[in-house]
């Protein structure tokens, strides 16, 4: 009775060819890219020494090393992290725990999805408008850093508000009932409970922010400086930026020192990247509610 | 600022009426932590309406930047019909057509080869894979979805250039075809996880009740899955356009930057993006090139904006029918 039915073992052979299919479809997607990782890796991988990581660099980025590059990135992303990260865990705070649901923070919402959205060089162009001329920072770490800091905030609101959202209501309720008031509860139970999924949204904001281009080219960085940046108001070299000129406009830059650096900028960016995951699903495994 | 008591996290009230506010009047307080209270609530709805200050800010500051071209030298019929961009001539000319076309053409293509392979990737990962597969598939698809635009056009302008012109015997291999597959699979990662995230918003009571009937895999993906999604995938597939049209340093480098009205896919183009990260450095603030250069910038928030604007109705819009 319950024996296959031709249609059946047809039906079978059907939805095997599409499933095979699907695959395909994905596989097409992923492969290229992992054999696009792996020519990096294999022709990079050659540049990369203790003395490419930190030496100054010499005649416009043909010789020496990336060190004032790389200085020059956790520069920009420290600053950017200064402004981004209390900005945004307050914005995640506010729209989590005080936002009622109405038109106004649909709004908000909306904000947040387009300054998502709008694209990278149109960040530069509020950069040069807003931060370079009209408050008159010039091209600085400043200036950039803030630019960037604006086009990564949607990171960690979402990333903050999402790992609020987590926190059981029981928990709040419970903390209300004992006469606390709203911020009380919120800084000594919902964000110690909160605190490790915020983390995730910081770790990945790093990621976004050292591999970004645009919103620093005008507004920042600099295609050869022969020393470090000293102070927020300097201009600096950054890691991203390097790579776009030593392959788009200094002439006689070697291909292994091109591959090199791009290997060392997608490596930091991966890394970053891959701990945010690795912590979230770390989370996610101790979590006891 | 005070919080509406309609919102979902409101403490509860405390208690009414002279006589209960006598008994509870520890409830009533103004010590420290009140004040602190409010001051804090000033403080996270400041940072709650940042968004729409920045937002509101990058608008005014490109127009302020742009209002010396707009109300200048700009004509906006040579803006959108001629394909002559020369701003640096001795009569300059403002026709920004052979950016538009080359923009939209390097999108449009993008949008044809990763479209299908997203969608379906969206598909295999959130329909057939499960446990592990699952699982890496989805880690994997996040971390490609990392990789640095300047790294995409570093890839382009080195190792798809000489691909192209190996296979298609092409003398430059830099221009729509290349850029067009380097922004099709930078933006195939956000389509795949949005895709899926619309796939699996469908309840699995459809698909059980479907498998009920007899319907196999592929029939309930094809007849109940993909009606039932079709907001969410659609919403997808713009997010995936407006990431391409933004996309700057990949399109700068990986298409051959040459003005023109292209003839074929092998021809080389300039982005609107594009133009604005090479040209914007050798301008003096105030000149009209500048302004000109914000008045693209403003066309770029714009269109990008009315993009997500609709992709976020649009998955609102299954959102609230479920």
């Amino acid at each position: 009775m319950f024996e296959a039915t031709a249609l059946n073992r047809r039906n079978e052979r059907v939805e095997w060819l599409w499933k095979v299919l699907f695959l395909l479809m994905t596989l097409i997607l992923v492969v290229p890219v992992i054999i696009i990782l792996s020519v990096l890796v294999y022709k990079g991988h050659g540049a990369i020494t203790w003395e490419f990581m930190t030496e100054m660099a010499r005649s416009g980025g043909r010789e020496g090393g990336i060190f004032p590059a790389l200085v020059g990135t956790i520069w920009l992303v420290g600053v950017a992290l200064l402004a981004s990260v209390p900005l945004g865990v307050a914005s995640a705070i506010y729209l989590s725990e005080y936002a009622p649901d109405n038109w106004f923070t649909r709004v908000i919402n909306l904000a947040i999805i387009n300054l998502a959205g709008v694209p990278s060089i149109v960040h530069a162009l509020f950069g040069v408008g807003a931060f370079v001329l009209f408050f008159r920072f010039g091209a600085s770490i400043l200036a950039a850093s803030l630019t960037l800091a604006i086009m990564t905030l949607p990171v960690v609101i979402v990333a903050t508000r999402e790992s609020l959202q987590a926190v059981p209501r029981a928990f709040r309720e419970a903390c209300w009932n004992m006469g606390a008031t709203r911020w009380q509860t919120i800084r000594r139970v919902v964000l110690p409970n909160a605190v490790s999924g915020i983390l995730t949204g910081v770790i990945l904001e790093v990621s976004r922010t050292a591999g970004e281009t645009a919103p620093i080219m005008f507004t920042g960085a600099a295609m050869f400086i022969p020393f470090l940046p000293q102070s927020v108001f300097d201009q600096t070299m950054a890691l991203s930026y390097h790579l776009f000129i030593i392959s788009n406009s200094i002439p006689g830059v070697a291909e292994e020192t091109k591959y090199g650096v791009a290997l060392v900028l997608i490596t930091l960016v991966l890394a970053m990247n891959a701990l945010s995951i690795a912590f979230r699903v770390y989370l996610r495994g101790k979590k006891k509610w | 600022m005070h919080p509406n008591p309609a919102s979902q996290l409101d403490p509860p009230a405390t208690p009414a009426g002279p006589t209960a506010r006598a008994r509870h009047g520890s409830l009533h307080r103004r010590d420290l932590a009140w004040y602190l209270d409010k001051a804090v609530g000033i403080v996270v709805f400041v940072g709650g309406v940042s968004a729409i200050i920045f937002i509101l800010g990058i608008f005014a500051f490109i127009t302020k930047e742009g209002m010396t071209f707009i109300f200048g030298d700009m004509n906006l019929k040579e803006f959108f019909t001629s394909p002559n961009w020369r701003p640096t001539d001795a009569v300059p000319e403002y026709g920004a057509l052979a950016l538009i076309v080359g923009t939209a053409s390097v999108t449009g293509l993008a949008m044809l080869v990763s479209v299908p392979f997203s969608l379906g990737a969206a598909v295999f990962i959130g329909e057939f894979a499960t446990g592990k597969v699952r699982e890496s598939l989805k880690v994997l698809v996040e971390l490609l979805a990392a990789i640095p635009s300047v790294v995409w056009g570093f890839i382009g302008f080195m190792i798809m250039k000489e691909l192209i012109e190996d296979v298609f015997g092409v003398p430059v291999g830099l221009g729509i075809l290349n850029a067009g597959i380097i922004l099709g699979l930078m933006a195939a990662p956000i389509m795949t996880t949005i895709a899926e995230d619309a796939l699996k918003a469908v309840p699995d009571t459809y698909r059980e009740a479907a498998e009920a009937m007899g319907a196999t895999r592929w029939q309930i993906i094809l007849k109940v899955v993909f009606p039932a999604a079709k907001n969410g995938l659609l919403g997808a597939v713009l997010l995936g356009v407006g990431r391409g049209f933004g996309e700057t340093m990949a399109v700068l480098m990986a298409s051959g930057h040459a003005i023109q009205l292209p003839g074929s896919i092998f021809d080389s183009i300039r982005a609107l993006t594009a133009t604005i990260a090479a040209e914007l450095g050798e301008t003096a603030a105030g000149s009209p090139h500048h302004g000109a250069l914000f008045t693209l910038g403003i066309l770029l928030f714009v269109v990008t904006f009315i993009i997500n604007l609709s992709a976020d109705l649009i998955v609102r819009g299954i959102r609230k029918k479920n």
